[in-house]
């Protein structure tokens, strides 16, 4: 049915998603020029094509440490927000108890706190416990956001399955545990692909404090990226490389849980 | 009021070979205008498939649409005037109940006067007009239903009102007063009506005629008792009544009746092909008779309930059971014994493959 | 339907401690270590003097301060004013199923998923003439464009910067409320004669509500609380013309290293998101109890 109306939305959409691309693909359209041929021409295609860029990044340790660096406190950290939410979840869509509105708010509003407001505390609590420029560190301070909004988002879930399937559990003699893994965790898979999703995103893009508690050991690749500055001026070539291959691990990660998401937005409640 | 005629099949996929690429196999049916007619069925018969054709939601594969003998297979909705009630109440959230009743004439631009007027009286046949005023979002489900239907008969010209399991949100002891509110309509306004369910209570106390439907099929239209008295396939026979009908294998040759291994007369002027066949008779005509009786079976009793105003009791004939109503005032029998239950009757039917055979 | 009363269980807090004791460790230790800086002088380390609310007071008659959140306000209001529209426009043009849904879904949330860092980098070189197509293309039809000398060309770039960044996050969220509209409602609204906008009005805008509110609420935290996209494209300038709040404050913590006005601000911060996050949640809960009520 292509009624007039229908085409205009069509429009609207690629208009859209053009806008969207058009920058992307110029930074990746110069990630595989050279720095010398950015700065002389400009073209929609590289003249010269090269892979150079992207070797650079792929042999230096200073580049792809970053990435490693990145990758392994942002899993860590999801880890640990999605392990301790989810009990929390539960107790939120489950049960009534004293000041649980509250602490349900509290959390909310950790999301809310600007970094900066942390910046210098961090720095200071890190220093004294010796866990500066370690991968913990950031994953443990990306808790502060990352915690709050998975608990908020599975107990959205959570709160989409009715209570008669715990309690049947129960009368079929499961226990908490046993119920929780073998039958709610499954119904709730949505959730926790949603749920995962954001905290990867939210840990894998910060910069304030990443950049803040590391410095060489577990310098995240968001850091590396604003030091590129040589003598010969902005190493924009590189630069542009750095940035697609940080696309990357995003775009596979919404891959694998791109069911889960379209399932999630069908159950609505982000 | 429009009467609507239907001459069509819808299949799933462009070339249907077997039965089973049908939604709908292939029929022809006819809704007189303002008849209440109700389309009756188990889950994915096609009743369902059968009013989205009919409001204008779908467009059949093959075959014809006719409202007063204008073709409208292709046409909207809106084109055919139509109203249809869903499941779920649908209501605009925003508005009050006088805004929603008041938004498909507005669509059409009606003076503000005549629509004041007509949501009036609309409300004050649906007992709502002290909720006028009230916004729709915050009522109870069974004022959302009548919402629902107020939009629909709002409209003066509306041709015809279609149901889709209207009541299944309305709690239980809600439905009867909502049932009684539709018929109440039905005699006022002499709309046509077609109303689609699962239960055969709300099809038979709600409809003048029912469709009973299977897998696609339009097994039987009749009414009430006609579905009850002569059931033209087992299926309806089997689905309408509670229980439904029992049925006994028979077979028949050279005139001859035998069911169970036991023979079994025949009534006379009634004329039985040979083959095998199925007798079919409701537990509410069967009845206990003197042993011997050529009419009659030996059963031996398995259950015996008290029902309140009868008896049911679950009787064995070989490996068949057979499910009897009987007089309460009668005593009643027990189990394990045996008892000559007369099967054989005016009301009894002969089916030869789930067909009716006519007498 | 789903009983809203849930039981009192008191034990549930064992569910709920390792969160709060995560939380609590990442939160409420540096809160209070601000706390503790904002009332104190710290001359050395070692020598410190309690100095009561004066940083406080030094730091509300900062007219910096107040220029900076003038300039915070009036960017987070000029991002919602552009996202929401545009994200409700966008979500009701992405297709409802199938593969072509699956596939516009990703190439929509490609911006999400950017490090911002890498966003402000992508418009560093997007809006420059000399090697950006935005700026390129701008000069050659005869702007003279410069997000790095005129102020209001850097504000207009960050606010597409971010609108560019952004807009996708509204957009799945009403995406979202939009899939949870069961077909009856349009086919409903066909049936009474409604128009398009109609059907937008009454239907889809009112559905989308509850996930709506989520959107503006997100988006104004997190717009008033930005750093790392404004501070790679502009640094801050031209001047301050694009120095948002939480620019001013690092550069008063790190940068001059005043810990005491710097805590001080950084707890006024705290306090004015969290009164403003206070005011849009309940709203947020009036109207999803609301819904809760008519849906059912």
């Amino acid at each position: 049915m292509n009624t007039p109306k229908f085409q205009a939305r069509t429009l609207f959409l690629i208009a859209y998603i053009l806008f969207a691309l058009l920058p992307i693909y110029w930074m990746v359209n110069m990630s595989f020029k050279t720095n010398s041929e950015i700065l002389s021409s400009f073209s929609f295609f590289p003249q010269q094509f090269t892979w150079d860029n992207y070797k650079t990044i792929f042999t230096d340790p200073s580049w792809y440490s970053g990435y490693i660096n990145s990758l392994i406190y942002v899993a860590i950290n999801t880890v640990i927000s999605i392990t301790v939410a989810l009990p929390a979840a539960y107790a939120f869509s489950r049960y009534s108890f004293l000041g649980d509105k509250h602490v349900f708010f509290w959390l909310l509003t950790n999301r809310m706190t600007p970094p900066a407001v942390f910046l210098l505390p961090f720095f200071q609590l890190y220093t004294t416990v010796g866990l500066m420029d370690t991968h913990i560190a950031v994953a443990l301070a990306h808790l502060l956001f990352n915690v709050p909004l998975a608990v908020w988002i599975l107990e959205g879930f959570m709160s989409g399955i009715p209570r008669e399937i715990d309690e049947t559990a129960y009368i079929d003699g499961y226990s908490f545990p046993r119920f929780f893994t073998r039958i709610f965790l499954p119904l709730i898979k949505a959730g926790v692909g949603v749920a995962a999703f954001f905290c990867f995103m939210f840990s894998w893009v910060e910069l304030l404090l990443a950049r803040t508690l590391t410095s060489v050991n577990a310098k995240p690749i968001v850091a590396t990226m604003t030091r590129t500055v040589s003598a010969s001026g902005m190493d924009w070539a590189t630069l542009a490389a750095a940035g697609v291959l940080t696309i990357v691990p995003g775009a596979i990660v919404i891959w694998f849980v791109r069911n889960y998401i379209a399932k999630g937005f069908a159950m609505g409640r982000v | 009021m429009a009467r609507i005629d239907l001459d069509l099949a819808h299949a799933y996929r462009p070339n249907p070979r077997e039965d089973s690429d049908y939604a709908l196999l292939p029929l022809t049916m006819s809704f007189r205008d303002g008849g209440a007619y109700a389309l009756l069925g188990p889950s994915g018969c096609g009743k369902t498939t059968m009013l989205n054709i009919m409001s204008g939601l779908l467009v059949p594969s093959q075959g014809s649409v006719k409202f007063d003998g204008v073709d409208v297979t292709r046409a909207t909705p809106q084109q055919r005037n139509i109203a249809q009630v869903f499941q779920f109440p649908v209501i605009y959230d925003t508005m009050t109940v006088a805004e929603n009743l008041a938004f498909p004439l507005r669509n059409r631009k009606v003076p503000e006067e005549q629509i004041k007027k007509r949501v009036g009286e609309i409300a004050e046949m649906l007992d709502m007009s002290g909720q006028l005023n009230q916004r729709a979002a915050g009522l109870a489900a069974d004022a959302k239903q009548k919402i629902s239907l107020g939009r629909g008969l709002v409209r003066p010209d509306v041709s015809a009102v279609l149901f889709d399991e209207p009541l299944t949100v309305i709690d239980p002891h809600l439905k009867w007063q909502l049932r009684r509110k539709l018929k109440q309509i039905h005699h006022e306004l002499k709309l046509t009506l077609i109303y689609v369910t699962h239960d055969q209570v709300e099809a038979l106390t709600f409809a003048e005629e029912v469709v009973v439907m299977t897998r696609g099929r339009a097994v039987q239209t009749g009414s009430a008792d006609a579905l009850f008295e002569r059931p033209r396939h087992t299926f309806v026979g089997h689905f309408i009544g509670s229980p439904g009908m029992n049925f006994l294998p028979a077979t028949v040759s050279g005139g001859a009746l035998r069911v169970a291994d036991r023979p079994l007369a025949l009534p006379p002027g009634r004329a039985m092909p040979d083959g095998e066949l199925k007798l079919g008779v409701r537990p509410e005509y069967v009845v206990k008779t003197a042993p011997g009786d050529p009419a009659a079976l030996p059963f031996t009793v398995t259950l015996v309930q008290d029902i309140g105003t009868h008896w049911m009791l679950t009787a064995r004939i070989g490996e068949h059971t057979l499910k009897a109503r009987l007089n309460p005032a009668s005593r009643a029998p027990q189990v394990g014994e045996e008892i000559w239950l007369q099967v054989m009757g005016t009301h009894t039917c002969l089916y030869l493959n789930d067909e009716l055979v006519e007498a | 339907m789903s009983t809203t009363t849930k039981p009192v269980n008191q034990k549930a807090w064992l569910l709920v401690l390792p969160v709060i004791i995560c939380v609590a460790f990442s939160a409420i230790l540096p809160l209070m270590t601000v706390v503790n800086y904002s009332v104190q002088d710290i001359i050395s380390p070692e020598r410190r003097v309690f100095v009561g609310t004066e940083w406080f007071a030094s730091v509300m008659r900062d007219e910096e301060l107040h220029a900076a959140l003038w300039r915070q306000l009036t960017f987070s209001l000029a991002v919602l004013a552009v996202e929401i529209p545009l994200g409700i426009a966008l979500a009701l043009s992405m297709p409802a199923q199938g593969w072509k849904a699956s596939l516009v879904l990703v190439l929509v949330a490609l911006s999400l998923l950017i490090p911002w860092n890498v966003v402000g980098t992508i418009w560093q070189i997007y809006g420059r003439a000399d090697i950006g197509l935005l700026g390129a293309m701008l000069q050659k039809m005869g702007f003279d464009y410069s997000y790095t000398g005129n102020a209001t060309h850097a504000w207009v770039t960050v606010l597409l910067m971010d609108v560019w960044h952004w807009t996708p996050l509204v957009a799945l969220l009403g995406y979202a409320g939009l899939r949870s509209i069961p077909d009856a409602y349009y086919q409903a609204a066909r049936i009474d004669g409604a128009s398009k906008f109609a059907v937008f009005r009454y239907i889809q805008l009112p559905k989308m509500r509850g996930v709506l509110m989520i959107a503006v609420l997100l988006r104004f935290m997190d717009s008033f609380m930005i750093y790392t996209e404004p501070f790679v494209l502009t640094g801050g300038g031209p001047g301050n013309a694009t120095t948002f709040l939480s620019q001013y404050l690092t550069q008063k913590a790190v940068g001059q290293f005043d810990l005491g006005p710097a805590a001080a601000f950084s707890l006024i911060y705290f306090l004015i998101i969290l009164l403003l996050c206070f005011i849009l949640y309940n709203w947020m809960q009036r109207v999803g109890t609301q819904e809760k009520e008519g849906v059912e």
